[in-house]
């Protein structure tokens, strides 16, 4: 009766990540009128900069975003899907500047989509035929099985990434994934990567950046980087942030036509309601494809004029950059000590609106395993009240990591999270410690009690001896 | 700088990329070219092309600016409204935001007469209706399924409804000796085409009011299609983008309101779903505010998963949201619309008419369907695209060839009427008269010359009047060149 789309789950909406919304949804924090709901910690939003938006919009006073009679009626008629070209000037130019200016955009390179998730969508229509495949290092964001598979066809295979190197990529892990998608009879299209990472909240290095290049170029494959968190690098890493971009101008033009990036507002500028994505190739035939397909969901027009108007103010886009990469350093560094004292630790991260958290010391067993994981993850939603995503929804090979969002809510409802997290982490140690030493009681009852058995032994074995 | 790199094989794009799904290689779209290439502005380009190709209607954009400037409130951008702004912009539910489905929900009622009402939980968001069409069609069939259109029908359905998804379009093909009336036998005949050809059909796909025709569906016709959709377990979508274009009379007869006079064992409303948008009626293409409006719960469930790929601007639902809470605004909106609609359509084809050029009796739409059968050498496709080009080149008009349309005859155009000030819709029917004139003057000479010669070859039925000459002899010409005719008149009507 209906696709078989429909029927199917393969929008993977029944993932950990998307119950826990369910769950925050039915019982949400709010200060006042329930200080015992769920905070929502599962959400990668934007929202410590919204005040500087606010202020700009005051400043310059709008009237309806149409100044004038004239302008209004163009603007409401305009559909055309190359976008409105003040929009993708400043766009291309604001893509440069979170990027240090270390590389430069071309706005006629650039196809304005419907959010991220449709950018991403076309490209596997674009690149990619039903059952082939796009590799993606592990673990990445859940929202990737809807976007990049569900109508398209596509299929996932993960790059496995571990722990013991920090999840970095690496060309035996990109050969392996490689090798396992011929076994299942696909064919690899292409590599896709967020960068910086979600959920890790890390940047490739250099090193990663040559690997997969090095990969991609001798497998004569695509490569995808969803650089939708470009603009929350607020710490410099050793290699600062290497945007795939650099290789759009490796000077190699078959590599450079497979070199594809995605790009949003919504983290960034803290906009996912105004659905601002899109993707940008130095491919025209990939170009020319894609912006027709972006009809399927363009952006409106009223908001192109909105933000056009916005990023070609240089002066407040400066100082933007600047003040919101300062506040989401501060509010991370806020996270991870208080989650330092209490024992435990963050992956390194010098980017994101996340921690990638090391929950591994609180499961429940002495060995992880992703059914440990699971029921912390229950706890921490239902005792203590806090919305995270666990890593098995990210696709995470190893238990017990956990993305904790943490500038999507103002600093009351941080520290109301971050004194939950404590109160539970104690509890639980003193639970352990409790249970360490009713186990060491019974260790040494054991031992005494083994002498005490052995030395009667003892006795008895002389005593028969002797006798 | 990357010698080898030449000898690399390129990597493809995927077959859907590759291919021509996205339809822009239909005629439909080349008149848009030309247009660009050569757009007609009334200061600065005074013999470009008059677009009368683009379905749009921007007869009321004042009533808008109006208002938005009456109510700052309607906006996140002024110093007023941005203390909404955190709220909204952070919105990205796909639910969207509860005030706009409630504004939407009471707008498609009152475009209806509020003869129905509309739940705001059964409105899914799209990236307008052309998000819409996508959306549905994965929502209900899979690839190699097929649904019925009835012809002649948009020609962006092509791309709609099957790039993406592998779903075929099979034509109901309809014809104008009834008016291109839906007919039940066109309907069993191309389902059963689809049986024997082994292809499964999942829906059968209306636009109503139509476009291109303009004209709205009888109750007859509709319970007709609602029995056909029922007996076949097929679903049946309605597009009614044009529901609030309706100038006159008969009345726009909704889908929603057909399916109230019938019992849940004789139709199953789990077949039923509705297409809208505010592109058409409130003349906002830019905003992409599309809806599917579905009676099925797993459509609607679904449909708001995949709505995330192509959600409205939480910016703009806001501003539709306020626009639509205002209740007199919206009702003096839709009566002056319709309004002007009326005036525009009945002063164009009372032009037309003076100069023998007929369209389709319609009642609603931006264009009407203009029958110029007569004008064309043969009845055939190759010659309407011989006179289409005609008509862009030379006559500088961009209307759009029935056979885009997927219509079954050759000879109709649709020419678009309501995205244009009254200025340039007196130059573009000067440009038309200027046309016919010199084409009449051709055909009269060529009568006179082959008098003597057998007259018949020229099939002219002598059936117009030297008043009718002096008539169009004193209307005001444009400077429009035009090439000689085919020897037919343009005021030769084939009187039945």
């Amino acid at each position: 009766m209906l696709s078989r789309k429909l029927s199917s789950n393969s929008h993977g909406q029944d993932s950990s990540y998307f119950l826990g919304w369910e769950e925050y949804t039915k019982n949400p924090f709010h200060a006042i009128d329930n200080p015992n709901g769920i905070i929502q910690m599962g959400l990668a939003e934007n929202q410590l900069s919204v005040d500087q938006i606010k202020g700009w919009l005051k400043r310059r006073n709008l009237t309806g975003c149409e100044p004038g009679v004239s302008d209004f009626k163009e603007l409401a008629s305009f559909q055309d899907y190359h976008g409105l070209p003040a929009f993708k000037s400043a766009l291309a130019a604001f893509m440069g500047k979170i990027r240090d200016g270390r590389v430069t955009f071309d706005e006629e390179k650039i196809v304005l989509t419907a959010g991220a998730t449709s950018a991403n969508e076309i490209l596997m229509f674009c690149l990619a035929d039903p059952g082939d495949a796009f590799l993606l290092p592990t673990p990445y964001y859940p929202g990737f099985d809807r976007d990049l598979k569900w109508r398209t066809g596509v299929e996932i295979i993960p790059i496995h990434t571990s722990s013991s190197n920090n999840f970095r990529i690496t060309t035996s892990s990109l050969e392996q994934a490689f090798r396992h998608a011929q076994t299942l009879g696909m064919t690899v299209k292409g590599v896709l990567i967020t960068n910086p990472s979600n959920p890790l909240g890390t940047t490739i290095t250099r090193s990663e950046f040559n690997q997969l290049i090095r990969f991609v170029d001798s497998k004569n494959i695509h490569l995808i980087s969803d650089e939708i968190y470009a603009g929350t690098v607020f710490n410099n890493s050793p290699d600062g942030f290497i945007s795939v971009a650099e290789a759009l101008h490796c000077g190699n033009h078959s590599l450079s036509q497979r070199i594809h990036l995605v790009y949003s507002l919504s983290k960034d500028m803290g906009m996912p309601g105004f659905r601002v994505g899109l993707i940008y190739s130095n491919n025209p035939s990939l170009v020319s494809a894609a912006t027709k397909m972006s009809s399927f969901g363009l952006v409106s027009a009223q908001t192109q004029y909105l933000l056009a108007n916005m990023l070609s103010d240089e002066s407040f886009v400066h100082s933007y950059i600047e003040e919101n990469r300062k506040r989401i350093r501060e509010r991370k560094q806020l996270m991870v000590s208080r989650l330092h004292e209490v024992g435990i630790p963050c992956l390194e991260s010098n980017a994101g609106l996340f921690c990638w958290v090391d929950m591994r010391g609180l499961l429940d067993e002495s060995g992880p395993s992703f059914g440990g994981e699971k029921r912390l993850w229950t706890r921490l939603i239902h005792e203590v009240g806090l919305n995270v995503c666990a890593g098995s929804s990210c696709h995470c090979s190893e238990p017990g990591w956990f993305r904790i969002c943490f500038a999507n809510m103002d600093e009351w409802a941080m520290e109301v999270a971050m004194d939950r997290i404590k109160s539970f982490a104690d509890s639980i140690r003193g639970q352990e410690q409790a249970a360490g030493t009713v186990l060491g009681q019974r260790f040494i009852l054991l031992l005494l009690l083994s002498f005490i058995f052995v030395d009667d032994l003892g006795r008895t074995l002389s005593s028969q001896v002797k006798s | 700088m990357g010698s080898h790199s030449s000898n690399r094989t390129r990597v493809p794009l995927s077959r859907m990329a590759m291919g021509n799904g996205h339809g822009e290689d239909s005629p439909y779209f080349d008149g848009w070219k030309a247009y660009q290439i050569d757009p007609f502005d009334p200061a600065e380009n005074p013999h470009g092309v008059i677009q009368m190709g683009l379905a749009e209607n921007q007869l009321c954009a004042d009533l808008i600016e109006e208002w938005l400037i009456d109510h700052p409130e309607g906006s996140i951008c002024t110093a007023g409204g941005s203390d909404k702004f955190r709220d909204i912009a952070n919105f990205q539910d796909y639910h969207g935001l509860p005030k706009f489905r409630n504004g939407i929900a009471i707008f498609m009622g009152k475009v209806r007469g509020n003869r129905v009402k509309f739940d705001p939980d059964r409105i899914v968001m799209s990236g307008g209706a052309t998000g819409a069409h996508d959306l549905i069609a994965f929502c209900l069939a899979d690839p190699g399924d097929a649904f019925l259109v009835p012809t002649p029908y948009y020609p962006g359905f092509d791309r709609d409804l099957c790039w993406r998804t592998g779903v075929k379009i099979l034509p109901v093909n309809c014809k104008s000796s009834n008016n291109f009336k839906i007919t039940k036998k066109a309907l069993e005949e191309a389902y059963n085409g689809a049986v024997d050809a082994g292809i499964r059909v999942k829906g059968l796909i209306i636009t109503n009011p139509s476009n291109p025709l303009g004209t709205t569906l009888d109750r007859a016709t509709m319970k007709d299609l609602v029995d056909f959709v029922n007996e076949m377990n097929i679903h049946l979508v309605c597009d009614e983008i044009y529901a609030a274009t309706l100038f006159r009379g008969p009345d726009f007869i909704s889908i929603a309101e057909v399916i109230e006079e019938y019992d849940d064992d004789c139709c199953n409303r789990d077949l039923i779903h509705i297409i809208y948008s505010l592109s058409k009626d409130m003349g906002l293409p830019g905003f992409r505010i599309g809806i599917v409006y579905s009676y099925n719960d797993d459509v609607v469930r679904c449909g708001r998963k995949m709505s995330s790929f192509g959600l409205i601007s939480s910016q703009t639902q806001h501003l539709i949201a306020s626009m639509l809470s205002d209740d007199e605004f919206v009702e003096r909106f839709i009566a002056e619309s319709s309004a002007r609609l009326a005036k525009r359509h009945g002063y164009f084809t009372h032009e037309l008419e003076r100069v023998g050029i007929r369209c389709l009796d319609s009642n609603a739409g931006l264009f009407v369907w203009m029958d110029l059968r007569e004008l064309l050498a043969e009845q055939t496709f190759e010659a309407e695209m011989v006179l289409w080009r005609v008509v862009i080149h030379k006559v500088k008009l961009n209307v759009s060839p029935g056979s885009s349309f997927h219509c079954s005859e050759p000879g109709w155009y649709r020419v678009c009427i309501a995205n244009m000030d009254d200025q340039t819709m007196e130059i573009a029917l000067a440009r038309i008269r200027s046309f016919v004139l010199e084409n009449m003057m051709g055909n009269c000479m060529r009568v006179v010359r082959s008098k003597e010669s057998k007259a018949v070859e020229c099939k002219l039925k002598v059936s117009f009047s030297n008043r009718k000459m002096e008539e169009v002899m004193k209307m005001p010409c444009s400077m429009s060149p035009c090439s000689p005719m085919p020897p037919r008149s343009p005021l030769v009507r084939a009187r039945t």
